[in-house]
């Protein structure tokens, strides 16, 4: 936890810090801020204007208000297929996520606390696969799918989303630092099983790595246009991010200000994740990615 | 030499605990192991060894149609023959030097940027830090195709608030122009990322020891002085990996583009970078041609990432 380490350095009075610097810092800081902020200041003011005002004025301040009447438009279209697409979204994050940060977790503390034949070969792939461009092995699933009658089927999304390599080395990293050797030995001298070591000791010492790991791997997910956009056709299966590129794309079949309305509920989910589960990926990333 | 203990850090495993009781009926050793890790190997093999096996032996094979189309296509085992062609492709070769081109420009503003920012929070100058980092680190809340749409709007003819209020002023900014749409895409990409990167050069920062910082400072050494000696080079590590992260990015770059695609006006064609390129060679019914492309992409972001690390490593040592 950055919190922990930053503590001497706050203890020291504040010193040696003119007005001047901490204006001029202020200021960049700011600045940065503003460009941060700007177009998602852009997007909250417009999906709360009356339905077609989205394009009059210069955007920046609110104008009437017609957010719920926007909601309703946005219910409206296509008998409601975009809260289909959120409900695809979030089943596909929630389940890959889950499984993946699983199946990472026991993988990277088996890499970590075992010694078995295999097992530098098996890191050494997993971090080979980190440097690959995970677009890359889009194109040849979807045919190797296609070959086994997979498209179309919300497997096809699920199976890639699971297998995640940055993930076991997180987990790994976590397990080596987390995990003191003394406490596996000490449960199997009390007659615990290894699954029920990981299960009960293990994972309550990778929590916020965990989290992390499951947090990565949802926006990951969430992030992946090209996957789905490919194996899956069929509209009512797509996720989000596929249905609105659609709805942009269409032009003057849906309302531009709909796709508006759309992209801030899209973003609504994973913000509020970030937000209410701050401390953990602060931790991880802190703690994990750089030990 | 901080960029190489990070990187190299990973490789070492820790000490293994020994199984007690061996040899006294005990289940075999590396019964767990395999349970353990069987179902991520598994899943590995099918999802990340086997397209890899898949795209490398499909671009050995030409797909032939005949003189007059009426039959169909027949693949023929020509393992050069796509190779020649992606090289001679003048749509996939300029897709690669644009790529290569934004990863030049838009890795290096993009750090320089995270640099800063982490280096700003991390001073003893900065207020509310907590807040300015959140800020940072919103956009990556933002799934990559929403950023790019929200985007789109600010740069659409129709609605855009910048030019709106450049107006007045008399200027405006083409973004869908042939020359500036690339750096349009660039800034979506810079909008997005460059808060993570800054909250990991951050983190890093935060371990350097205080002590360090503090004879720094009775030394009478200036902020701007010890930034730049001892900050800058204890975070090496933490930028080379963030840096490689990025390069890695660039030769991804799919989303923002194919976002922009239809409201641009021509200026992002379908083969705007090497994955639009190869995508578009399998909407044309030529997978082995895509495969080609992209086993051509990966062997050089290959490349490029290990000379990258290579170089950083070496004058980490000097």
């Amino acid at each position: 936890m950055n919190a922990v380490i930053a503590k001497p350095r706050r203890l020291r009075p504040r010193r040696e810090t003119t007005p001047l610097s901490r204006t001029v810092v202020t200021l960049l800081l700011a600045l940065s801020t503003l460009y941060f902020l700007f177009p998602l200041w852009w997007l909250l003011v417009s999906a709360t204007k009356p339905f077609g005002k989205q394009f009059s004025g210069d955007g920046l301040w609110f104008d009437g208000f017609g957010l719920f009447d926007n909601l309703a438009r946005l219910t409206a279209q296509g008998d409601g297929i975009f809260w289909r697409w959120m409900l695809n979204s979030i089943v596909y994050c929630g389940v890959g996520a889950m499984v993946g940060t699983v199946l990472s977790a026991l993988a990277g503390y088996t890499i970590a606390k075992y010694e078995f034949r295999g097992r530098g070969a098996l890191f050494g792939s997993v971090l080979a696969a980190v440097l690959v461009p995970k677009v890359l092995f889009t194109l040849p699933l979807y045919l190797m799918f296609s070959g086994i009658h997979l498209i179309n089927t919300p497997i096809a999304v699920l199976l890639p989303s699971v297998v995640s390599p940055f993930g076991v080395y997180l987990s790994r990293v976590f397990a080596a630092q987390s995990v003191p050797d003394e406490v596996i030995e000490a449960g199997r001298l009390d007659g615990a099983g290894e699954f029920r070591i990981f299960r009960t000791l293990a994972v309550r010492m990778m929590l916020p790595a965990l989290v992390t790991i499951f947090l990565f791997q949802f926006v990951e997910i969430w992030n992946n246009y090209l996957l789905p956009a490919m194996v899956l056709g069929d509209d009512h299966l797509q996720p989000v991010t596929v249905g609105l590129v659609g709805w942009n794309a269409s032009h003057v079949a849906v309302p531009p200000p709909l796709v508006i309305i759309g992209s801030l509920v899209s973003i609504v989910p994973l913000l509020a994740a970030f937000l209410a589960l701050q401390r953990f990926w602060r931790a991880g990333m802190t703690a994990g990615a750089f030990k | 030499m901080t960029g190489l203990t990070t990187v190299t850090a990973t490789a070492p495993g820790p000490r293994a605990v020994p199984r007690h009781g061996e040899g006294s009926g005990a289940p075999p050793r590396w019964r767990t192991p395999l349970l353990f890790c069987g179902p991520f190997a598994v899943l590995f093999l099918a999802m990340y060894v086997a397209p890899i096996v898949y795209a490398a032996v499909s671009s050995l094979f030409a797909v032939r149609r005949s003189g007059l189309g009426l039959a169909p296509p027949v693949k023929v085992f020509d393992p050069l023959g796509n190779y020649v062609q992606a090289l001679g492709d003048k749509a996939f070769v300029a897709s690669l030097g644009r790529v290569a081109l934004f990863g030049v420009v838009q890795v290096p503003v993009m750090l320089v940027l995270a640099l800063g920012l982490a280096l700003l929070i991390d001073s003893r100058s900065a207020r509310g830090k907590g807040l300015f980092r959140l800020a940072g680190f919103l956009p990556y809340a933002v799934p990559g195709v929403s950023a790019a749409l929200v985007w789109s709007f600010m740069y659409s003819p129709q609605s855009s608030p910048v030019n709106h209020l450049l107006r007045p002023l008399g200027l405006g900014i083409p973004f869908f122009d042939d020359g500036t749409v690339l750096w349009s895409v660039a800034n979506i990409v810079t909008w997005s990322w460059t808060g993570y990167n800054m909250i990991i050069i951050y983190a890093a920062l935060q371990s350097i020891p205080a002590e360090v910082l503090e004879a720094a400072r009775m030394d009478g050494a200036s902020a701007l002085r010890i930034a730049w000696n001892i900050k800058i080079p204890a975070v090496r590590g933490a930028i080379v990996l963030t840096a490689v992260f990025s390069i890695i990015g660039s030769a991804q770059l799919f989303n923002e583009p194919t976002v922009l695609q239809p409201i641009s006006g021509g200026a992002v064609p379908s083969t705007f970078t090497p994955i639009m390129s190869a995508q578009a060679a399998v909407a044309a019914g030529n997978y082995p041609y895509a495969a080609a492309q992209s086993v051509i992409l990966a062997v050089l972001v290959g490349a490029v990432s290990l000379a990258f690390f290579t170089l950083t490593g070496r004058r980490a040592k000097a």
